[in-house]
C-alpha cells in the first residue's frame, strides 16, 4: 500500500525567494508607514499656525529659506532643550516658562567695536529688516525639525557696531536671572550659558539673530525674545534669551565644551561623520517621525554655503 | 482574596504601561499628533526602559518584604513580577531596533561596541532573556541548586540597568539617582541580612 505523506512544508506555504530576499524592504516599508503617519501632521502651511502671539510686522521672505515642510508649531514649543527652565529635552521649558516675561529686555552690545550700545529689544526690531528664514534646525541628540525663524541677519549688527581690527570671535551669553529662570537656582549647568563664534562665522549670511517664531515673536521656551540661530551647527551652539554679545580676541570657551570636553567641541558642525561618544550622528529623526531613518547630511545641508569657511580644517580634531 | 485573584489584578495592572502606550499610539495615529510627544520614538524607549527599572525594583521588593513582614506568599508574585520586567525590557530593545537603528545590523553591532552605556543595557537584556528562559518549572528541576545562583543575576542586571540609564543623561542625573539609591537599598538590605549575627532561620529562596 502506498501512504502518501505530504511534505512537511508545502509548496504554497513557502515565501517566494523574490519576496523573501527583500525582507527587509518589507519590513523598512511597514515603518515607513509609521513615519507617515508622523509626517503627515506636517504639510500645514506656516501662515495657518502660530501660538496667538504677538505678530512682527513686515517680514520678508528670504531666498536662503528650505522649501521643506515646516514642523507643526506645537512641536516646535513643546520640545526643547533649555536648561534654565528644566533639563533635558521636552516639555519643561514650556511648562516652566508660563509666567516668563520678554519685555523690558535689554540687550548689550559690547567688546572690541567702535560702536558698542544698549538696545530695548523693540528698538532692536524697529531699527533693523526683519526676514523670515525656514531652517532645518539639527539637534546633537541626533533630532530635527525645520523652522521658520524671523530675525535680523546677524551681519546687519555686525555693520552697525563695526567690530575693530582686534574683534576675532563673537560671544553670546544668556541672561541671568534666577526668577526668570528656576534652574539658575541649581548647579545643573555653569551660569550663565555662554556660546561663541568665530568672526567670519558670525558674519556668514546664513547667521540669524532670531526674534520670531512663524511671524509671531518669540515664545519663552525657544529663546525669548531674542536668540541666536547658526543652521549648519548642532542647536546647542544658538544661545537663546540672550543679554550680552560681546566682540572678542580669544576664543569663548562655550557652556557644553565646559561641562564635557570629550563630548562637544567649539565648531559642533553638523557631521554625519564624526559621532558623538554617546550616539551616532550618521542618522537622524525628523520629528514627529518614530525612527532615525534620514542621512545626517555634511554641514546639515548647507555645505556648498559654508565650507569655504572650514578649507583646511581637521574637522575631526575641531568637533 | 485567593491567591489567583490576587494575581490576576497584578497581572492586570502590570500591564497598564503598556495599554497606556498602547492607547497613546492609537490616539497618535488617528491625528493626535501631541499624543506621543514631538519625539514618539524616545517617549516611548523612554517609558519602556523606566518601566522595566520599576519591575525589576518591585522584583527586588519581594524578599525583604517576606523577611520583613513574614507575609511568605508574596514569593508567589515574584517570578510574574520578574517577567513583566522582562517583558518591557523586550519592548525597550525593541524600540533600539526599529527607532535608533531601523533594523540596520551594522549600526547595532557598532553600537554595542563602541558605546559604553549600550554595553552594558545589552548585557542586562541577556541577563534578563536567559532568567526569563529558566523560568519555568521544568529549569528550576533541572538547574537544582544552580538555579538559584544564576537567578542572583538580577542584581548584576538591576545595577547594570541603573548603569545604564546614569550614563545616558546629559547634565540631569536627578531620576538615575533616585534608582540608584532604591536599588541600593534593596540590595544592602540582603547584604545586612546575611551578615547580621543572630539571623534566625527562615526559608531561604
Amino acid at each position: 500500500m502506498l501512504i502518501k505523506q505530504a511534505p512537511d512544508i508545502r509548496s504554497s506555504e513557502i515565501t517566494p525567494k523574490s519576496v523573501y530576499l527583500r525582507r527587509r524592504e518589507f519590513i523598512q516599508a511597514s515603518a515607513a508607514a509609521l513615519v507617515a503617519a508622523g509626517m503627515g501632521a506636517c504639510v500645514d502651511r506656516v501662515e495657518a499656525q502660530g501660538g496667538g502671539l504677538a505678530k512682527l510686522p513686515n517680514v520678508k521672505k528670504s531666498p536662503l529659506s528650505t522649501t521643506e515642510a515646516p514642523s507643526l508649531y506645537e512641536h516646535i514649543t513643546s520640545y526643547n532643550n533649555f536648561y534654565e527652565f528644566a533639563p533635558g529635552a521636552g516639555d519643561g521649558p514650556k511648562q516652566n516658562s508660563k509666567g516668563f516675561k520678554a519685555r523690558p529686555w535689554k540687550i548689550k552690545i559690547d567688546g572690541e567695536v567702535t560702536k558698542p550700545g544698549d538696545y530695548e529689544i523693540d528698538d532692536l526690531i524697529k531699527q533693523n529688516a526683519l526676514e523670515e528664514r525656514i531652517y532645518r534646525l539639527r539637534c546633537v541628540e541626533a533630532w530635527s525639525f525645520v523652522i521658520p525663524w524671523v530675525g535680523i541677519p546677524f551681519a546687519d549688527i555686525i555693520n552697525k557696531v563695526q567690530p575693530t581690527s582686534k574683534a576675532q570671535f563673537v560671544e553670546f551669553t544668556t541672561a541671568v536671572d534666577t526668577g526668570k529662570f528656576p534652574m539658575q537656582r541649581t548647579d545643573l549647568l555653569e551660569w550663565p550659558y555662554v556660546e561663541g563664534l568665530r568672526l567670519d562665522e558670525a558674519k556668514h549670511p546664513l547667521t540669524l539673530l532670531a526674534v520670531g517664531l512663524y511671524g509671531e515673536v518669540l515664545p519663552a521656551q525657544n529663546g525669548a525674545p531674542l536668540r541666536m540661530v547658526i543652521p549648519w551647527k548642532y542647536g546647542f551652539k544658538g544661545a537663546k534669551s540672550l543679554a550680552r554679545i560681546r566682540f572678542v580676541e580669544k576664543q569663548p570657551l562655550n557652556t557644553w565644551q565646559k561641562m564635557a570636553r570629550n563630548e562637544y567641541g567649539f565648531y559642533a558642525n553638523v557631521n554625519p561623520m564624526v559621532d558623538h561618544p554617546r550616539w551616532t550622528q550618521a542618522r537622524e529623526r525628523r520629528l514627529p517621525s518614530f525612527v532615525a531613518n534620514r542621512a545626517t547630511q555634511m554641514f546639515n545641508g548647507y555645505a556648498d554655503q559654508v565650507q569655504g569657511l572650514y578649507a583646511g580644517m581637521d574637522l575631526r580634531k575641531n568637533f | 482574596m485567593k491567591i489567583t485573584v490576587a494575581k490576576s489584578l497584578v497581572f492586570a495592572a502590570a500591564c497598564i504601561p503598556a495599554a497606556a502606550l498602547a492607547y497613546k499610539f492609537y490616539r497618535f495615529y488617528h491625528g493626535d499628533f501631541n499624543a506621543l510627544t514631538a519625539n514618539p520614538g524616545d517617549y516611548i524607549t523612554d517609558q519602556t526602559g523606566t518601566w522595566t527599572l520599576a519591575f525589576l525594583t518591585i522584583s527586588l521588593c519581594v524578599t525583604p518584604l517576606r523577611r520583613l513582614t513574614g507575609w511568605n506568599p508574596a514569593i508567589k508574585f515574584r517570578r510574574m513580577l520578574g517577567l513583566f520586567a522582562f517583558f518591557y525590557v523586550t519592548l525597550h530593545l525593541a524600540t533600539w531596533i526599529v527607532f535608533v537603528h531601523y533594523f540596520e545590523v551594522k549600526f547595532m553591532i557598532e553600537d554595542v561596541y563602541k558605546r559604553p552605556f549600550i554595553t552594558v543595557g545589552m548585557a542586562a537584556f541577556l541577563i534578563l532573556f536567559s532568567l526569563a528562559l529558566t523560568s519555568n518549572r521544568y529549569a528550576l528541576r533541572t538547574l537544582g541548586r544552580r538555579w538559584q545562583t544564576l537567578h542572583r543575576l538580577v542584581y548584576v542586571a538591576a545595577i547594570l540597568g541603573v548603569i545604564h540609564f546614569w550614563w545616558l543623561v546629559k547634565a540631569d542625573i536627578t531620576l538615575p539617582r533616585r534608582w540608584a539609591v532604591a536599588v541600593g537599598l534593596l540590595l544592602g538590605f540582603r547584604l545586612w541580612w546575611t551578615f547580621r549575627s543572630n539571623r534566625p532561620t527562615l526559608a531561604r529562596t
